[in-house]
């Protein structure tokens, strides 16, 4: 009964429960188009659909965030331009495209 | 001219000094990091979200919607100067160092009210770096602010009123919780109990819905390790109150050992601290009105973990202490003084009944991410101990706990906790790890003139 809705690929790591009748909004991660909901965060956004954001900086293990109140910096993501950004903070927009791996030109 | 007032935060304290402030005809400055007032307790979800604050906030929706109203009016009477998702990222010389969506900003003040509440107290668990693990506030503003879970199968474990509370609010929602699990055991809880009859309807609230648990809740555990796979947590291993071994599969895992003061500007201000045996933590040193230095004000859960109907009253005292060391009439704060004082006796039968956990911080395996922002290991800070000495700020500098992006924020108690079991004295002894600018990161280009 909570489903009306589900993202394609569907194995990500947030359950939508509720306030599902948001007009949806079209971004990319990785260069594939992904459906979130308008007034998601750019974290919710990708883990509908992901199990985690992004490889982690000093170890083996992913990330998918902490605190989600912007306090732990650990949900950050790379866009294809431009800076990083912090998903938990900011709202997803049409058109976004992200990366959950360094751009080629990383250092 | 008026004085320049600037608040921090605009949660129950900060917006409830704001309107003491308007009150008296003054027009504060309020910089929040919130898209809307109303702080992390009364989180407000985007535009478009449609549950009401009943939904939301349960038996404190009438105080929730109070607060917004109130706040929102003020914003659109044009009577404080509202600076909306902005952080305070340094202050020096009766400037704020402001970053927001439109980028930075010097804002001048002549007093300062700071109501920056507080955050989750973390305790390290062996595999906590893994995705999939949160704090409980995390798993509550996932809830409230996006209408999701964070897992499909949640274990909740550590200690504290947000232990309980999460757990209900999210099988509530429809989410499926696994277990609970909660460090203190039944004897703790009972040595707190005294303090609790302060505020009986609240600590009833919180035994009805412990008792909606059920047999998902567990006392006395001792959480052993998280395990992970791949794609992150895959479940926790841990003791119960008997010592019996047991494994619960779960892929999401929300951790929290009640809350800490959120201190960083305030230690930035100049402050003072005191070490607090109850909430086993470092508390910014203020008198009964707020008053914590020259033109410095504190209020609400960064001065002291109170809860958010104290930090209403907090945020109005500290306002009036403003006014009256301005020289303006200010209102009389009696009542809130003694909501303040019957908090307090609260909040430290609560601190008591739902301990830190030292014990399983002090013996945790070498090989436990602490710093999970640096990867730094329980067994390097021990090492760091043997040749730096059992000296916070020396332990970090050389060993860099704590020099991660959340600048310590989820490390830095349980860093000393382990700095001083390995040399053999207290945790107060080590000190704390100091706060340093920016208090959250800035992009470099944030500060560069354009030439």
């Amino acid at each position: 009964m909570n489903s009306t809705r589900q993202e394609e690929g569907a194995r990500g790591r947030v359950v939508r429960l509720t306030e599902q009748a948001r007009a949806p909004v079209r971004f990319f991660l990785d260069g594939r188009a992904c459906t979130a909901l308008a007034g998601d965060t750019v974290l919710t956004a990708i883990l509908a659909s992901m199990g985690a954001l992004r490889g982690s900086d000093c170890g083996p293990e992913k990330r998918a965030g902490f605190c989600l109140m912007g306090a732990c910096q650990d949900c950050w993501v790379w866009q294809e331009e431009g800076p990083r950004l912090r998903t938990c903070s900011t709202p997803i927009a049409e058109g976004m495209r992200l990366l959950s791996e360094a751009p080629g030109d990383w250092p | 001219m008026s004085a320049r007032v600037a608040i921090v935060g605009a949660g129950p304290a900060g917006a409830r000094a704001a309107e003491t402030l308007v009150a008296a005809r003054l027009a504060p400055i309020v910089i929040d990091e919130g898209a809307a007032a109303g702080g992390q307790i009364y989180r407000r979800p985007p535009a478009g979200f449609a549950r009401t604050p009943e939904v939301l906030y349960g038996s404190e929706a009438a105080k929730a919607r109070a607060l917004h109203a109130a706040f929102d009016r003020m914003v659109a009477e044009g009577r404080v100067a509202h600076h909306p998702r902005s952080s305070v990222v340094a202050l020096a010389g009766g400037e704020l160092y402001v970053l927001g969506e439109a980028g930075q900003a010097r804002i001048g003040y002549d007093r300062l009210i700071l109501a920056t509440g507080a955050t989750d107290r973390l305790a390290p668990v062996p595999g906590w770096q893994n995705a999939g693990v949160y704090s409980l506030g995390a798993m509550q503003i996932a809830l409230k602010a996006q209408g999701v879970a964070l897992g499909r199968r949640i274990v909740i474990a550590g200690t504290g009123p947000l232990l309980t509370l999460v757990a209900a609010q999210l099988r509530a929602a429809g989410a499926s919780v696994a277990a609970v699990l909660d460090t203190a055991s039944m004897r703790e809880q009972l040595s707190g109990f005294s303090g609790l009859a302060a505020r009986p309807l609240v600590a009833a609230r919180g035994l009805a819905m412990r008792a909606g648990l059920g047999r998902l809740y567990h006392a006395g555990v001792r959480v052993e390790e998280i395990e992970a796979g791949a794609d992150g947590v895959a479940a926790v291993r841990w003791r119960d109150g008997r010592g019996h071994e047991r494994r619960t599969p779960c892929d999401a895992v929300g951790l929290g050992w009640h809350l800490q003061a959120e201190t960083h500007l305030a230690d930035l201000a100049g402050c003072r601290f005191d070490y607090d045996e109850t909430w086993a933590q470092w508390l910014p040193r203020a008198d009964r009105r707020g008053r914590a230095g020259e033109g410095l004000y504190l209020a609400g859960d960064g001065l002291r973990i109170l809860g958010a109907d104290a930090a209403e009253a907090a945020g109005r005292v500290a306002a009036a202490a403003c006014l009256a060391d301005l020289g303006l009439p200010a209102p009389d704060t009696a009542a809130d003084l003694r909501l303040l004082a019957r908090s307090e006796r609260f909040a430290r039968g609560i601190a008591a009944a739902f301990p830190w956990p030292a014990e399983m911080v002090r013996t945790l395996p070498d090989a436990t991410v602490v710093c999970r922002c640096e990867g730094i290991t329980a067994g390097v800070l021990r090492a760091t101990t043997d040749y730096g000495g059992p000296d916070a700020n020396r332990v970090k500098a050389l060993g860099r706990p704590g020099m991660g992006g959340c600048q310590g924020r989820y490390c830095r108690l349980a860093s000393a906790e382990m700095i001083a079991a390995h040399a053999g004295c207290a945790p107060q002894s080590v000190g704390r790890f100091r706060a340093q600018p920016p208090v959250r990161p800035v992009p470099v280009g944030a500060w560069v003139e354009k030439g």
